[in-house]
């Protein structure tokens, strides 16, 4: 019994501790010029869907929930981000290439269309992330026409 | 017997600096040949990509990705133009990070990459040339229609595999 009370100080302890490690934040001020809805003509109702469902990990402004900053949390969402913004950054869209754009426009289309994107851990709690198959169509068709205009 | 020294120095920084202009001479020649190998790296190691997207084998088709994204890295782009090095930073840039992409997926996802990889490693060639007879290769069935390059005139689908092997036809043949 002194044992397990023991293990559940030390985690305690240990808890509170990594609350204390400073994390950087992915938040900045203002929207650079290059931002994918400063450069492109989207429609209002698919800009809010990007804006909710994909710029929190695709931007370099995410909107956080209390419990997003709560360690462990808070790193396992830095990874995250990280690794998506690597992957494609809305907010440094004009700096691409057509051929980039083209190639990332695809892999946006297959992304969301095979559901795979938004994550899957990400709509659990954000549940207004989610594409109704109807808005999956919508995207689906203004991407293709953005990339056989390019 | 001063005179017989100072010649034999004299025959010696001769004989010396003639080896090394040699060498140099040498040296550029490898450095030529060492470029266009470096693009012929590139194409094979797509190849061999597509042949194992072809032989329906998704491991293989990672481990030649993750080849084929090294080799794009040490492309060597010096002995072209201002433009055309700024074009083929953005092919490579391009290729690479789809190549990258297959060395981590499953073969569905290795097959959508493939598309525009072959796209981009197309306009490479058109670029860099090649030794070899390249055929260009379409299917009009994957993904609204979708073209590869090969070395071979007969048509093996690498985004069907054994499922449609012989889907599609050569449409352009780069030599």
């Amino acid at each position: 019994m002194k044992i397990v009370k023991i293990i559940a100080i030390i985690l305690l302890v240990a808890f509170v501790g990594i609350q204390f490690v400073p994390v950087n934040r992915n938040q900045s001020e203002g929207v650079p010029k290059t931002d994918f809805m400063l450069v492109n003509d989207v429609p209002n109702d698919i800009k809010n869907k990007l804006q909710v469902s994909c710029y929190d990990c695709h931007s370099n402004n995410t909107k956080y929930p209390w419990y997003n900053k709560v360690q462990p949390v808070a790193w396992f969402l830095e990874e995250h981000i990280k690794e998506g913004k690597a992957e494609l950054n809305f907010n440094e869209w004009d700096a691409l290439s057509s051929r980039r754009k083209v190639s990332k426009l695809r892999s946006m289309i297959k992304q969301i269309e095979s559901g795979e994107m938004p994550l899957g851990s990400y709509t659990f709690i954000h549940k207004d992330a989610k594409f109704s198959e109807e808005e999956t169509q919508q995207l689906v068709e203004y991407i293709e026409n953005l990339k056989d205009s390019l | 017997m001063k005179n017989i020294k100072m010649s034999a120095i004299v025959m010696l920084l001769l004989a010396v600096s003639f080896t090394n202009a040699q060498e140099k001479g040498k040296m550029n020649h490898n450095h030529d040949k060492m470029m266009n190998m470096k693009s012929e790296a590139i194409l094979s190691d797509y190849f061999s990509l597509k042949d194992a997207l072809v032989a329906d084998d998704s491991k293989k088709a990672a481990e030649a990705g993750s080849k084929l994204a090294a080799s794009l890295k040490a492309f060597d782009k010096s002995n072209y133009t201002a433009g055309e090095q700024k074009e083929l930073t953005d092919i490579i840039e391009d290729a690479t990070e789809h190549a990258e992409h297959i060395a981590k997926s499953e073969i569905g996802h290795q097959r959508e990459h493939f598309k525009t990889l072959s796209k981009d490693i197309t306009d490479m060639v058109a670029m860099t040339g090649t030794k070899n007879t390249l055929y260009e290769q379409f299917c009009p069935m994957y993904d609204k229609g979708s073209a590869w390059l090969s070395t071979k005139e007969e048509v093996r689908n690498p985004y069907y595999g054994s499922k449609m092997l012989k889907c599609g036809k050569v449409q352009k043949t780069i030599q």
